[in-house]
């Protein structure tokens, strides 16, 4: 952190900080007051989000957050490659938790181009949906313990979240950028072994979990730290477009799985943990429980899981497999149009929006009935959170602004796109 | 729910023209920018609509249309579980529209960020500066004419 000058603050942002209602000219804020920088290499700003705080000693009376530090253009590069080519692009979206951007990309794509993917495969897209939520909640309550002084419950968490990436590993054939749906499927089975090797590690991980809880729930400076901060009410939550885990720790029970169902989450058995405090303890025991319900859905998809095809047979729309385009000529035309001139789903627009870890991530896509895809909007959960963010640290303690960064979970990847 | 609302809608606003559009499952709800605040805040409060979280506002480039730009709204209902997606038209030679972020505030962020990529200006909006790119940069790069490898010296060097 440093404090700046007025040289160095762009005067909309100065003019922002000090806002319409203050009284004080920019001269006699920068002297008497502090206008501090933080970020954009901040280890608790989660990546590189910049802020802008005016501080009266050591309160905060404003704050303005800046974006676009790793704004890398998608929407414009979605512009101009065909709809599979776009996929290896949403893993680097919320890069904590890829397969459940793969799998909201995918849904958004099938629905503007009328085709379903089978069972089979919506199943396995829940699993690694659920299991990327285990993975980005573990990595945010740890990130979140670590900022406010817990070093213990970080090394802990990624120590599951390891075992997590393994199956991904197995599964997708990365451990990180999976890049493992396709549009109508998914690219490749997964064997009944890893599905009880899962069962293996979920039995295991209550425990954990159980041992991560009494560590935080127990530790006085983690609750004290973190109790009664940043407190937003349920309205101003709703109004501000909260989603996930934040909007639930206000009080509102709204979930897109239960929402608007989407894959077979109606025929899963799962609870929508709320809290109404609405403030960081409060976010932080929401995603602790949601880890016990994702764990609980994951067992169910490796229960009712059906067997069949992974991939939709719909030649116009859909990849063949390998093994046939070296072998049959239909196949291999289909192949050759499919990515060289991409699907052409109908002209329209659809926008198909999915609950994933940090909350509502859409896809707004609109089609000429081209294999490029005219415009394509994302609308990702992190960008509409950080909006918050000044309306949180209003009136609180400079330390606190680490707390609450933390306990909203930010991801620059998707905020800046 | 379609029905709920072309009732509702044309009852409050007789001089509006109202189009409804039915694809993918989605309703569309087209009409003159010029009443875009009052149908808003028409959609929030009306008993029965309750239309109170504003997921995203975003715009699309025609390029080659009279109408250049078509602003693009998404808003949900919690209430009924029921998405709308609200369109209005925008001409280039006026390349403006009233800002909802008085509604909701969500769409702040989303106007500012649509003015950063199209330059559609937003009036009356509180706070509306670049969300992404620096501020001295004179381009919209979403537009269709900004090239995809961007502009060489569009962006200049931070200074030491």
């Amino acid at each position: 952190m440093q404090k700046l000058t007025k040289d160095d603050v762009h005067p909309k942002i100065v003019q922002a900080l000090l806002g319409a209602d203050s009284h004080i000219t920019i001269d006699d804020a920068l002297e008497n007051e502090m206008i501090l920088n933080m970020g954009p290499q901040h280890p608790a700003t989660h990546g590189v989000l910049r802020l802008l705080l005016r501080l009266d000693g050591e309160t905060v009376i404003a704050c303005v957050p800046e974006l676009g530090y790793l704004h890398r253009g998608y929407e414009k590069m979605a512009e101009n490659m065909s709809y599979l080519e776009f996929i290896p692009h949403t893993d680097r979206l919320d890069y904590i938790a890829p397969p459940a951007n793969n799998v909201a990309y995918a849904l958004a794509v099938e629905k503007l181009a009328g085709i379903t993917a089978p069972p089979r495969a919506q199943y396995i897209r829940m699993l690694l949906a659920e299991l990327a939520r285990m993975c980005s909640h573990l990595v945010a309550i740890g990130a979140l313990a670590m900022d406010v002084g817990a070093l213990t419950v970080f090394l802990w968490g990624l120590r599951e979240r390891e075992k997590i990436l393994d199956f991904f590993d197995v599964i997708c054939g990365a451990r990180f950028t999976t890049s493992y749906t396709r549009i109508g499927g998914v690219a490749s089975d997964v064997s009944s072994d890893t599905l009880k090797n899962i069962i293996v590690f979920i039995d295991q991980f209550e425990e954990k979990l159980d041992e991560m809880e009494r560590l935080l729930n127990g530790n006085r400076i983690f609750v004290e730290r973190l109790e009664g901060v940043g407190v937003i009410s349920k309205e101003d939550a709703i109004d501000i477009g909260f989603t996930g885990p934040n909007l639930r720790a206000s009080g509102v029970e709204f979930d897109l799985r239960r929402a608007t169902p989407y894959l077979f989450y109606n025929e899963m058995d799962f609870k929508i943990p709320t809290y109404t405090e609405g403030d960081c303890l409060a976010r932080y025991f929401v995603r602790a429980d949601e880890l016990r319900e994702s764990a609980k859905i994951v067992r169910q998809v490796i229960d009712k899981i059906p067997n069949g095809e992974v991939m939709l047979n719909s030649p116009k729309k859909v990849l063949p497999r390998k093994t046939e385009i070296y072998t049959k000529m239909e196949e291999l035309i289909h192949d050759f149009m499919i990515v060289n001139f991409g699907i052409n789903p109908p002209v329209g627009d659809v926008y198909h929006a999915v609950e994933n870890p940090k909350g509502e991530l859409g896809f707004y896509i609109v089609s000429k009935g081209e294999g490029q895809p005219w415009r394509m909007k994302i609308r990702s959960p992190s960008f509409a959170n950080l909006q918050a963010i000044p309306h949180l640290v209003k009136g609180q303690m400079i330390s606190d602004v680490v707390a609450i960064v933390g306990s909203i979970d930010p991801i620059m990847g998707e905020a800046d796109k | 729910m379609k029905e709920l609302l072309k009732e509702k809608l044309e009852k409050q606003f007789t001089t509006v023209q109202f189009e409804f559009i039915e694809q993918f499952d989605e309703l569309t709800l087209k009409f003159d920018k010029s009443a875009i605040v009052n149908v808003c805040a028409f959609l929030k409060d009306e008993d029965g609509l309750k239309f109170n979280f504003c997921e995203d506002v975003t715009a699309i480039d025609w390029a080659t249309r009279k109408n250049r730009f078509t602003v693009v709204y998404h808003i949900f209902s919690m209430e009924n579980k029921f998405r709308l997606c609200l369109k209005v038209d925008v001409d280039e030679t006026e390349c403006s529209v009233e800002s909802v972020s008085s509604i909701w505030k969500a769409a702040n962020w989303a106007e500012r960020e649509a003015y950063d990529m199209y330059g559609i200006t937003f009036l009356n909006h509180p706070d509306l500066r670049r969300m992404y790119m620096p501020e001295e940069f004179e381009y919209h790069p979403l537009r269709k004419e900004y090239p995809l490898m961007g502009i060489p010296g569009a962006i200049p060097l931070p200074k030491k």
